[in-house]
């Protein structure tokens, strides 16, 4: 029950081989391949559930994969290819959301849980031996002093 | 008729519940033992009337009843009579029915159980209990009727989606929602305490069990998932950072740190709050995890429900239940008295920072999961959070975690010495790095993430056991005397070395999946294509009818080295009735190993697509997750959490007058 729809509806519309990365489309340099595959591998199927055209069988993910190699062939680096695919179709396209703004919170909730659990424990930590803190001069004397003013009652 | 009895008996159930709720609450208040004494039967005629729907809904699906709209919907005559029976929670309406039966069911063992839980406790948190029953069997009443008639009923049905016509997915739903539900017996000792305002070592102790127990099931439910998802999409992936997936993996990382602070509190009467708030939270992650697969919101294929009237209630009901048990919470916990010191540098410190790291890992994909969605909604914006984000947030929390189980179980309670403990794991340390400088140097120019993971693996499975040498083992005794002692341990300590043996054996898995090699080609037959030491020849295509499918099967001879192997047998399936096709991987399993073979599509002159992987020691992953589970089972018989098993008579503890 995972992600079936998309590549269904891959197959339902068109009739031909409908698979990931086809044999056809893979490059003949393997090193270009091999950059081919990890950029695709973060870039969203736009028209199916949380998948990346690497794993898609959608005809759009088809048209994306190719014009990725095509764009690594035309000698893009691979920030070049990105940068020209979320010009095309949105920041929607990666599956690493970029670091901005509008993302601030995305990025920074581990670090900002980690460190507000880290800094309750420690203060925590530093509170509990207080309780047994021994008394300093002031508090003793004034134990003192109030232990002799009982004795006296007493002795009275 | 026996469709409307199961109808009547779901509105009953949901009259039960009412009493079950209103009646034991109110005995508690008046502390009247008689109101109190309603819990228990109520909690099992609600079991009874539940059971009877169910059973009602079942006996529909076994004899294709095709005037019920929901067997319609999701059955054909020729469906094999197992997914016949499967089917009735492959489905929406199905799945909430077996969700409120398995909690139905949780009512029952708990009103069962007389020796485990004090009457009082068991009234408030059977009250509790109900109270998501009712919630739950309103929804499917109101929303989801299973029992719904057709009239003029038609002569065949829709048959079941093909994808769930598979054995995986058969068991995946039932052991997924026993996990999810049993948080909900946590969640109610939870809430029972904060009525009562009352927490102690007798309530941590339980509680356990039952989170044990649910732990156990939702771990084999996720890793059932993954198995499936791996031979079932034909890819070859096992985790894909779905939103759904991240939706049960949430309550695991709650629930793995709730499992690790009721310990702390059982045997130090520590961390009560915390562990209080740990219920709540895991269950709510539960129930989000429901929301999120059964609204729709994801508009995900997971979503059988469309209807957004359903989404609204179950976002009712999750408002309701997290935001009042929070509430509950802020108001009564200050009631409940902290206790028991620790030393920072003490098992219960570790389990401490192992509470922190699960509490940071699971807010990342919590947020992860919902932050998409919170953008969309407040500014319009689309952004998309897949595996690539999760892998760089959540490795780096997990990975301090992992290196800090085999210190946790080293150190002494109260007050550890961390110069002893480094002492005592030298050996596993050391050859955890030997391990791990081999494996580099045997392959260089590879993936280091394999080497550096398995090195951790081995790590964590040798550091379990070394709890079990160092408690056993001492220095001129033999080797006799070390076994006979280990034997003595208590199990739930074989249960925790078991359970962290098993987190590194999957790790070793995951890690060794960076040495996977994927071949993808266009095949006549007689053609051969290498994965990795592997090579597969294909033998012959044949068309094939099942049925109800239709299917071109492709047979492959695997070999390594000139000698034969075995064989893999990847077919293309065509679901006749929805027109549905799907793929069969076809799985040659080589000790841990496998090589796995995935068939595109038949091109027209005669060649197919084929992919062939090489995956080494990928059923580790699953294996470990089985150990784990196994760990926790184990650790749940142990004789402190036996229902009924004679208590051993303590001696009377003779307590220290306090000092004037």
């Amino acid at each position: 029950m995972r992600r079936w729809l998309a590549p269904l509806l891959a197959l339902m519309l068109v009739a031909g081989p409908a698979f990931a990365v086809q044999p056809d489309e893979i490059l003949k340099d393997p090193a270009l391949e091999r950059r081919a595959r990890d950029i695709s591998a973060g870039l969203r199927c736009l028209v199916c559930q949380n998948q990346s055209i690497d794993d898609s069988d959608a005809p759009l993910a088809k048209d994306l994969r190719v014009l990725v190699r095509e764009r690594l062939k035309s000698g893009d680096s691979d920030r070049d290819v990105r940068d020209y695919v979320v010009a095309r179709y949105g920041e929607f396209v990666l599956l690493r959301p970029v670091f901005g703004l509008h993302t601030l919170l995305l990025w920074l909730t581990p670090i900002l849980v980690l460190s507000l659990g880290a800094f309750g424990l420690y203060t925590a930590v530093r509170q509990r031996p207080a309780q047994a803190k021994p008394l300093d001069a002031a508090e003793q004397a004034a134990l003192e002093r109030l232990l002799r003013e009982r004795r006296r009652q007493d002795a009275v | 008729m026996l469709v409307e009895a199961g109808h009547f008996a779901l509105a009953l159930a949901l009259g039960l519940s009412l009493i079950q709720f209103a009646v034991p609450l109110w005995g508690t208040r008046t502390n009247d033992p008689v109101l109190m004494g309603v819990a228990a039967p109520t909690a099992l005629a609600v079991l009874a009337c539940v059971g009877f729907a169910f059973g009602a809904l079942t006996l529909a699906y076994a004899n294709s009843d095709f005037s019920v709209l929901n067997v319609i919907q999701n059955s054909h005559s020729t469906k094999p009579f197992i997914y016949k029976i499967t089917g009735v929670w492959g489905n929406h309406e199905g799945s909430m029915l077996l969700w409120v039966l398995i909690l139905a069911l949780f009512g029952g063992i708990v009103a069962v159980a007389k020796n485990a839980v004090p009457p009082r406790l068991r009234a408030n948190t059977l009250a509790v209990q109900a109270s998501i029953t009712v919630a739950f069997l309103g929804f499917l009443l109101a929303t989801s009727n299973p029992f719904t008639r057709v009239f003029p009923a038609p002569l065949e049905g829709q048959d079941l989606n093909p994808v769930l016509q598979d054995p995986g997915l058969a068991i995946h739903p039932p052991l997924l929602y026993i996990g999810y539900v049993g948080f909900s017996i946590s969640f109610a000792f939870a809430m029972a305490a904060l009525i009562d305002g009352r927490i102690d070592a007798v309530w941590a102790r339980a509680v356990r069990p039952w989170t044990l127990g649910a732990w156990v099931f939702l771990t084999l439910g996720i890793a059932m998932g993954s198995y499936w998802a791996y031979y079932e999409l034909g890819w070859g992936g096992w985790w894909f950072w779905d939103p759904v997936e991240n939706a049960s993996l949430m309550p695991w990382l709650a629930g793995t740190a709730l499992l690790h602070s009721t310990v702390v509190m059982e045997r130090r009467d520590a961390l009560k709050v915390w562990t209080v708030l740990l219920a709540i939270l895991t269950f709510s992650l539960s129930l989000l995890g429901t929301f999120l697969v059964r609204s729709g919101v994801l508009t995900s294929v997971h979503s059988f429900a469309v209807d957004p009237a359903r989404g609204v209630v179950i976002l009712g009901i999750l408002i309701v239940f997290i935001g009042g048990s929070l509430a509950l919470f802020a108001w009564r916990a200050p009631l409940l008295q902290q206790g028991g010191l620790f030393a920072p540098v003490s098992r219960e410190g570790a389990l401490v920072m192992n509470n922190l790291l699960l509490a940071t890992g699971c807010s990342t994909v919590f947020i992860g999961t919902l932050y998409p969605l919170a953008l969309e909604a407040l500014t319009g914006e689309k952004i998309s959070v897949g595996a690539p984000f999760f892998n760089l947030t959540f490795l780096p929390i997990v990975i301090p975690l992992l290196l800090l189980v085999p210190f946790g179980q080293t150190l002494a309670w109260k007050r550890g010495d961390l110069l002893g403990t480094s002492q005592r794991l030298l050996a596993v340390l050391g050859f955890a790095i030997v391990a791990t400088l081999v494996l580099l140097a045997l392959t260089i120019g590879g993936p280091v993430a394999a080497p550096l993971g398995i090195g951790l693996g081995i790590y964590l499975v040798l550091g379990s056991f070394n709890e079990i040498v160092t408690r056993s083992w001492s220095r001129g005794r033999g080797f006799g005397v070390a076994v006979q002692r280990a034997r003595g341990l208590p199990r739930s300590t074989w249960g925790t070395v078991l359970a962290h043996a098993g987190v590194g054996v999957t790790v070793i898995g995951i890690a060794a999946s960076a040495w996977s090699i994927e071949t993808i080609a266009t095949m006549k037959i007689g053609d051969r294509i290498k994965a990795g030491p592997y090579e597969a020849r294909l033998e012959r295509v044949v068309p094939r009818t099942g049925p109800n499918f239709r299917e071109d099967a492709a047979l492959m001879r695997v070999t390594r080295d000139g000698h034969e192997v075995g064989t893999v047998e990847t077919t293309k399936r065509l679901y006749v009735t929805r027109n549905m096709p799907t793929t069969e991987a076809g799985i040659l399993t080589i000790g841990t190993s496998q090589v796995y073979a995935s068939f595109g599509d038949a091109l027209e002159d005669g060649s197919i697509g084929v992919r062939l992987y090489y995956k080494p020691l990928i059923l580790l992953i699953w294996l470990g997750s089985v150990i784990m589970a196994f760990g926790g089972a184990v650790s749940l018989t142990d004789r402190r959490f036996r229902i009924g098993a004679p208590v051993k008579a303590r001696a009377p503890q003779t307590t220290l007058a306090p000092a004037e």
